[in-house]
């Protein structure tokens, strides 16, 4: 029998990780030993004051680039950079989970079990305190997404992937108002994410078969072994090619590219709106933080193979969602839709393989993020008797009820649209020229037609909120809280900040911008 | 004072202004309205400095401040101004004080926040001023693209009939050329070594195949913008829409952006691909003068009208770009002076009838001098320095162009001048329906119609005409100008003429 050796573990480099996982599993002790009354502001204070800990810990670890916990996890700029960006986008979801003053009791449901759409439900909604275990939910999906951007081997990765994706299941659906569309929302995305996962977990076996065609190296599925077999291993390249095609679907799920996003729209549209704008957020920087490293590091050597493929997806993702975009009458949906076209940007930015793409891509990553949080913290505000009022309509002659939460909506549209001074014209920028540099002209041609098409549905909000005449059923813009607030202003700020100067993000992204293997 | 910042010091003065105007309270709209007069004046006080400190023996590029933005794409916040540009922010300080005064009451009808109109004409200003003081092609595209949102505001939040259609018709034309753009200037960076600097780029070798692709991205952005044949549909309903003031300065100025950029940036930068498309461009040129100038015969609304003069006066300042002599050039650039003069004034005469009327049709009016006398003499004189009559400043412009493209190019300049005919045509008939005549009885009744120019609106349109007279007879100093930043642009081009001193030709052609 072989000693059993133990792994080195470099717990400085893993504190993030083990922060968020021990404040999740400490906020289940809260759920159990604090009184009801007392659980928010504790669970609320325990799940922001761990993020910032475990941010702390990031700039703390900014200089480490090594490889731990036996090869399972890699801690180096890509990582660190896309834990940051996760950790500060997750604070402000924190932020906007937390608030409880727009909507009495929260935008959760108190009790999920009491049966949807019944009088004990109506009289839930109209006052009882939210749940509070969402937030170690939260917690436990923000762990797995610092997991998931750390994984260097496929099968971390795909635990990490279930950590995280669990818990957003289970946060989608619980919706204090329309809990039928929320539940709906839910099994939708709990279904296809299992689909998706089975996929990944279908190519980590094929790709285990590939590697162990390699003489004289043992088979495995650490990216390293992967990137050994890609470029040495003698075998035929059908099991690599499925292998590799069965995981770029799991993750373009999580990434929302087309052909598999279909779950994108009802799952946007019926969330609640906080889990909505923490899903397009974070799980959108965790998925794009996989697939970079997944292609960059595992698969760069087989990169003529798939860059037509994904290529392809990215074209596709982008016309999808920017067509699409143009029909929709629900604000979420239409965020959804715009999201999905992002996906395409920044798959365009995945395919551009060099440093500056790498960078571009992930300084894209953290622009959006804060561009999207700020618009779900407006659609949040938005409301009338019966909750938010997503409905297109609804929103006309808003400018003139509220010009100031028109005007920073207005403002959040115009980044999307890619309109200079504000991030998502740098973003678009930091993307596009890597790829042209890349020589991938037509995937740049392909983001520019599609912006044009984007821009009317933007223009449209636009023209609703300012040009419209309020009608008798305009709703009001609730007064927000701190936390809205407070989370509002950052993704604001950023957003024209990055616009204005993204020199010190893009310094910072061009720092990280290198993988270890 | 030469080291004076005067162009950054000049594209953030009124974007101060701005914000000083807008966070003046609703309740008192005519502090806003000082407050921007007077901070135009400033800027305009500015200009004049900055024009006399010019010096028109001197290099190519003046006043050039460069300060470190964005070091990871090497994008800097570089100004400079050639004879070209100086000419045109000469024109953008001229004519915002004159449409803010022009303006005064265009925002109270509106039920919209006044100061927030005048906040946004400031706004506009500095934008205009930034896409012309740049000499860092990012920077360009920049203000290029953000110069469209405070002029969608003012056409779909303080714009007449149709204004939102207008407002989005307006911001998805110039967003797709400017998208257009955007791959274009990606694509320079990448082939120019990774620089935005306009003179960097200048020196830079391009493969044929290449340089043709940016060309068009380029073309197309400033051909939507100018906007020339077939791509000019936008302007007609956005100038139709568009308060009156907005109106002349989208028209003077903003669509100017789209004959500079093509000056500055698509001839020097693509000088092998301007040439390998100059017949095409030529052709759409010509187009634009015959087919526009017969729609304005045909337009029943007098904004609708003058935009589509407008569009027939970009395909003169087309042809004269493109003919690729010195005097043409210099026509063109002239053109792009002069016409802002003359429909800045058209647009602003028409604004205070249709703002009298409460209509813009044509057939609503009919003998309004009888009423109006003096206003009617004003919309005459605009109508005929707009159809180049000789003594106004549009006759010397077109004049140029004509005999510059003769030289190299007789159908062209033999067609183009067909468009002077209809000129005539569009702008007499116009006339004769709006002010002379029998008595439209339906006029009489309307009450603001017995009222004529006050002060105020005689203070907008003196300097205007002054202007036009003045270099309608001696254009001199404004061509010193112009001269050698034309030269210097066809010589990038590979094109030298042995033509005479252009001074010396406005002389004989004055004799």
């Amino acid at each position: 029998m072989t000693e059993l050796k133990l792994p080195s573990i470099d717990y400085a480099a893993l504190a993030p990780i083990l922060i968020m996982l021990s404040a999740a599993l400490l906020g289940v002790l809260v759920e159990a030993f604090v009184p009801r009354r007392h659980r928010h502001p504790v669970q609320l204070s325990l799940g922001l004051l761990s993020v910032l800990a475990a941010l702390v810990m990031v700039i703390f670890n900014a200089d480490d680039r090594l490889i731990t916990a036996g090869g399972a996890l890699a801690v180096d700029g890509p990582t660190l950079f896309l834990q940051g960006a996760i950790l500060v986008l997750a604070a402000m979801s924190l932020l906007l989970i937390g608030e409880r003053s727009v909507e009495r009791g929260g935008a959760f449901v108190a009790h999920a079990a009491v049966t949807a759409e019944s009088v004990e439900d109506r009289r839930q909604a109209e006052g009882s305190n939210g749940a509070t275990e969402v937030y170690p939910l939260a917690s436990f999906a923000i762990g797995g997404m610092l997991i998931f951007v750390a994984a260097n081997d496929l099968l971390t990765m795909f635990i990490a992937l279930e950590v995280f994706s669990l818990p957003l299941y289970l946060l989608c659906a619980l919706a204090r108002r329309r809990r039928l569309l929320s539940q709906e929302a839910a099994m939708k995305y709990f279904l296809l994410g299992a689909y998706a996962s089975a996929f990944f977990l279908f190519g980590v076996a094929l790709v285990y078969g590939f590697t162990s065609g390699i003489p004289g190296r043992p088979a495995g599925v650490d990216f390293a072994t992967i990137h050994a077999a890609v470029t040495e291993s003698p075998a035929s390249q059908v099991l690599l090619f499925a292998g590799m095609a069965l995981l770029a679907i799991g993750l373009l799920f999580k990434a929302a590219a087309a052909p598999f996003h279909v779950w994108t729209p009802d799952v946007y549209q019926g969330a609640p709106t906080p889990i909505t704008g923490f899903m397009a957020a974070c799980t959108k920087v965790a998925a794009f933080g996989a697939l970079l490293r997944v292609f960059h590091v595992a698969f760069s050597g087989a990169a003529w193979d798939f860059t037509p493929v994904l290529g392809a997806v990215a074209v596709l993702t982008m016309l999808v969602g920017a067509v699409l975009a143009v029909t929709q009458t629900d604000i979420k949906r239409l965020l959804a839709y715009s999201s999905i076209a992002n996906a395409g940007y920044l798959l365009v930015g995945v395919l551009a393989p060099s440093k500056d793409g790498l960078a571009g891509t992930m300084f894209y990553l953290a622009a959006y993020g804060f561009s999207v949080l700020a618009a779900f913290a407006v659609v949040t505000l938005v409301r009338d008797a019966d909750g938010e009022a997503t409905h297109l309509s609804r929103w006309a002659g808003l400018g003139k009820r509220s010009p100031f939460f028109a005007a920073i909506f207005t403002f959040i549209l115009l980044a999307f649209a890619g309109i200079p001074l504000t991030s998502g014209f740098m973003g678009k920028f930091a993307v596009f020229a890597p790829a042209l540099d890349a020589d991938q002209a037509w995937l740049v041609v392909a983001g520019v037609l599609t912006s044009m098409v984007l821009a009317f549905p933007y223009l449209r909000v636009v023209v609703m909120m300012w040009l419209s005449e309020p009608g008798e059923s305009t709703p009001t813009v609730a007064v927000p809280g701190g936390l809205t607030s407070a989370a509002l202003m950052i993704g604001v700020l950023a957003t024209l900040v990055l616009g204005v100067v993204p020199g010190p993000l893009l310094d910072l992204a061009n720092g990280a911008a290198e993988f270890v293997r | 004072m030469s080291n004076f910042p005067f162009l950054s010091v000049l594209t953030v003065a009124p974007l101060v202004g701005a914000l000083v105007v807008a966070v003046l309270p609703r309740r008192r709209p005519d502090l806003a309205k000082q407050v921007a007069f007077g901070w135009s004046l400033l800027v305009l006080a500015l200009s004049v400095v900055m024009w006399l400190e010019f010096s028109t023996g001197g290099e190519r590029l003046q006043f050039r401040e460069s300060y470190t933005w964005i070091p990871q794409w090497d994008a800097r916040f570089t100004f400079a101004a050639d004879g070209i540009a100086l000419v045109m922010l000469m024109l953008i300080a001229v004519l915002v004080p004159l449409v803010i005064l022009a303006s005064w009451h265009d925002a109270e009808s509106s039920k919209r926040s006044v100061p927030v109109y005048f906040a946004l004409l400031l706004v506009l200003e500095s934008t205009m001023i930034g896409v012309f003081a740049a000499a860092d092609v990012f920077l360009f595209y920049v203000f290029f693209e953000v110069m469209l949102v405070p002029m969608y505001f003012l056409i779909g939040s303080y714009g007449g009939h149709q204004r939102q259609y207008a407002a989005v018709k307006f911001f998805l034309y110039s967003l797709v050329g400017g998208l257009f753009m955007l791959a274009a200037v990606i694509g320079l960076w990448v082939v120019g070594g990774k620089t935005f600097d306009w003179q960097a780029l200048t020196q830079v070798d391009i493969s044929t195949g290449t340089e043709r692709w940016l060309f068009l991205g380029f073309f197309l952005a400033f051909a939507i913008k100018a906007p020339f044949f077939p791509f000019h549909t936008w302007l007609p309903d956005a100038g139709g829409a568009a308060p009156a003031g907005a109106a002349a300065l989208l028209v003077g100025v903003l669509d100017k952006v789209g004959t500079f950029g093509i000056l500055r940036y698509c001839l020097p930068l693509f000088p092998e691909a301007s040439k390998w498309f100059a017949p095409w461009a030529l052709a759409l040129g010509v187009i634009g003068i015959i087919y526009a100038a017969l729609l304005a015969v045909g337009q029943n609304d007098l904004k609708r009208l003058v935009s589509y003069t407008s569009i027939a006066h970009f395909g003169f300042i087309g042809v004269g770009i493109f003919a690729f002599t010195t005097q043409a050039g210099t026509g063109a650039v002239l053109y792009m002076l002069n016409h802002g003069l003359a429909t800045g004034l058209l647009f602003l005469v028409v604004g205070m009838l249709v703002a009298r009327r409460g209509s813009a049709l044509i057939s609503d009016f009919g003998g309004a001098g009888k009423l109006v006398p003096l206003l009617a003499g004003v919309l005459f004189f605009a109508g005929l320095a707009s159809l180049a009559l000789p003594g106004t400043a549009p006759f010397v412009s077109e004049f140029l162009v004509l005999i510059g493209t003769f030289t190299v190019n007789k159908p062209v300049a033999v067609i183009a001048t067909l468009g002077i005919i209809l000129a005539a045509a569009y702008v007499l008939w116009m006339v004769q329906r709006t002010t002379q005549g029998t008595l439209n009885p339906a006029l009489a009744e309307v009450e603001p119609m017995r009222r004529d120019l006050n002060l105020r609106e005689k203070v907008v349109v003196a300097p205007l005409i002054a202007l036009i007279v003045l270099l309608g007879f001696y254009p001199k100093p404004v061509t010193d100008v112009i001269n050698p930043a034309v030269r210097a642009t066809m010589e990038d081009v590979g094109r030298t003429d042995p033509a005479p001193e252009v001074g010396g030709v406005v002389q004989e052609a004055h004799r």
